[in-house]
């Protein structure tokens, strides 16, 4: 306790440049990956390879994709840019499929309902698709929010801060409190966000909860 | 007036739906296309709005080919009730009923007021219009359905097996309501049902389909009873069962009408 009340700014600044690096690839990952889902989806043509190819992002280990990223981007090695890129790679792995099967889950006699009352394929995604396939999207979100919070912190061992750096310095300095205040700011800050998803969730999509009650 | 003209639908792998249909369908009037799966009678209904495009032929609306017609237009234009309702699980009622109005862009609010309106108008309780479909029996769900074709005012209304899902007793309900709607609205209505029954107590003229959409019998439903035109049609109908062989017996001064079992359905008026 000692340690963290000397040591609180410090804290806060991880705390503050850990949500950014963590926000920024889980939007995006979302926003990359709703139309490749949807993609995968409506078109056995690009279901395969989409899914295949994203798949395999996530075969690769993190830390070698923590160099890869900045030789092909650009980046410097330790910028949030590299950590971000590399986070949302592994944010559309997971992401595409989970969409695919959203989209895939929206009842086909829905579909032809709202093709039958006049809906355009624009006004069909936006109004009756996306929504739809909220519910299976959500879940897929929240195991890439939870995952991504925890990665960010593999960014510490090539020196991006974030809570993690608090685990690789209370390693070597040998501060066990250190090293907890990480752990326990970590699941929190996935907690919280995760805690964010639902409620979004549960707002965008009220249906759920009238019918659930039913 | 709905036409079709020679119209033929062949898929991909050969398969034959549609034999070269034609049939006229007069304006403000009710018919009934009817026939077991394979008959092809749903991929007629979605000919006219375009959900199915024929292989060849046409189908024409007041003359003017559908494919002339841009297919979202089109659509808007036509109400369509789809088995179950067909109704879009996460908007309420009143929001399904708007659904054309909105997307022709009357503003929500209006939209969802002349919903009310409708609600009461196919029998239910405008109480009903925040629900969720999933809240509502399928009886309510198919008037819904009702609702929501008739909520642009269009002058034809398809129907895809309309009361299909419900029981038998909300069905005759449903039927009997319908029946005093068209009275009131007029519309030009084209359904298709595998229910004999059905087209005979919504049709105004009923269309017996063997498959490929080959017109087996045309004709008012008292004139396919009466004479059946073939073998096929009368098993389609029913001809000879104790359901549709009635017979008079006198009871205390009265004529009973009793079925071919002898089971009593009514009293004949003179």
């Amino acid at each position: 306790m000692n340690w963290l009340s000397q040591n609180l700014h410090i804290v806060g600044q991880l705390l503050a440049d850990h949500l950014v690096l963590s926000i920024p690839p889980i939007l995006l990952s979302l926003i990359i990956s709703v139309p490749l889902g949807r993609l995968a989806a409506g078109s056995p043509r690009w279901r395969t390879p989409l899914l295949t190819g994203t798949g395999l992002l996530y075969a690769i280990p993190s830390l070698p994709l923590f160099i890869i990223v900045p030789a092909v981007f650009g980046f410097s090695l330790r910028s949030p840019a590299t950590m971000i890129t590399a986070l949302t790679l592994y944010g559309c792995a997971l992401l595409v499929r989970g969409a695919a099967d959203a989209f895939s889950s929206v009842p086909q006699d829905v579909r032809l309902a709202a093709a039958a009352t006049g809906h355009s394929r624009w006004g069909m995604f936006w109004k009756v698709e996306l929504p739809l396939a909220g519910p299976v999207l959500l879940s897929s979100l929240r195991v890439v929010t939870v995952s991504t919070v925890s990665l960010v912190t593999v960014g510490a061992v090539i020196g991006i801060s974030s809570l993690g750096t608090l685990f690789t310095d209370g390693f070597q300095r040998n501060i066990d409190a250190s090293i907890i205040t990480g752990i326990v700011l970590t699941v929190v800050v996935a907690f919280a966000l995760d805690a964010l998803c639902v409620l979004a969730a549960r707002w965008a999509m009220p249906w759920q909860r009238a019918v659930s009650r039913a | 007036m709905i036409e079709f003209d020679a119209v033929h639908k062949e898929y991909p792998d050969g398969t034959v739906a549609v034999e070269r249909f034609s049939l006229i369908v007069p304006s403000h009037r009710v018919v009934a296309l009817v026939g077991s799966s394979g008959s092809g009678k749903t991929t007629l209904l979605r000919m006219v709005n375009r959900m199915v495009e024929p292989s060849s032929g046409t189908v024409s609306i007041d003359g003017v080919d559908v494919r002339s017609m841009d297919r979202v237009k089109l659509r808007r234009s036509i109400g369509y009730v789809l088995q179950a309702g067909g109704l879009l699980p996460h908007r309420t009622v009143a929001d399904n009923v708007a659904t054309v109005p909105v997307l022709e862009g009357r503003s929500r609010r209006q939209a969802r007021a002349d919903a009310l309106g409708l609600l009461e108008r196919v029998g239910l309780d405008t109480a009903l219009a925040d629900r969720y479909p999933a809240q509502l029996s399928g009886g309510q769900q198919q008037r819904v359905g009702v609702a929501r074709a008739l909520a642009a005012d269009p002058n034809i209304l398809l129907m895809d097996e309309p009361f299909g899902a419900v029981d038998p007793i909300v069905r005759d309900q449903l039927q009997a309501e319908m029946r005093a709607l068209q009275a009131d609205i007029g519309k030009t209505i084209v359904f298709v049902t595998h229910d004999i029954d059905e087209a005979f107590a919504l049709g105004d003229e009923v269309v017996v389909l063997r498959t490929g959409a080959e017109i087996a019998q045309r004709g008012a439903p008292a004139e396919i009873l009466a004479n059946p035109a073939d073998d096929f049609v009368s098993d389609f109908v029913g001809a000879g069962t104790a359901q549709r062989t009635l017979r008079i017996r006198e009871v205390d001064g009265r004529s009973v009408v009793v079925d071919g079992d002898d089971r009593p359905t009514g009293v004949l008026e003179r």
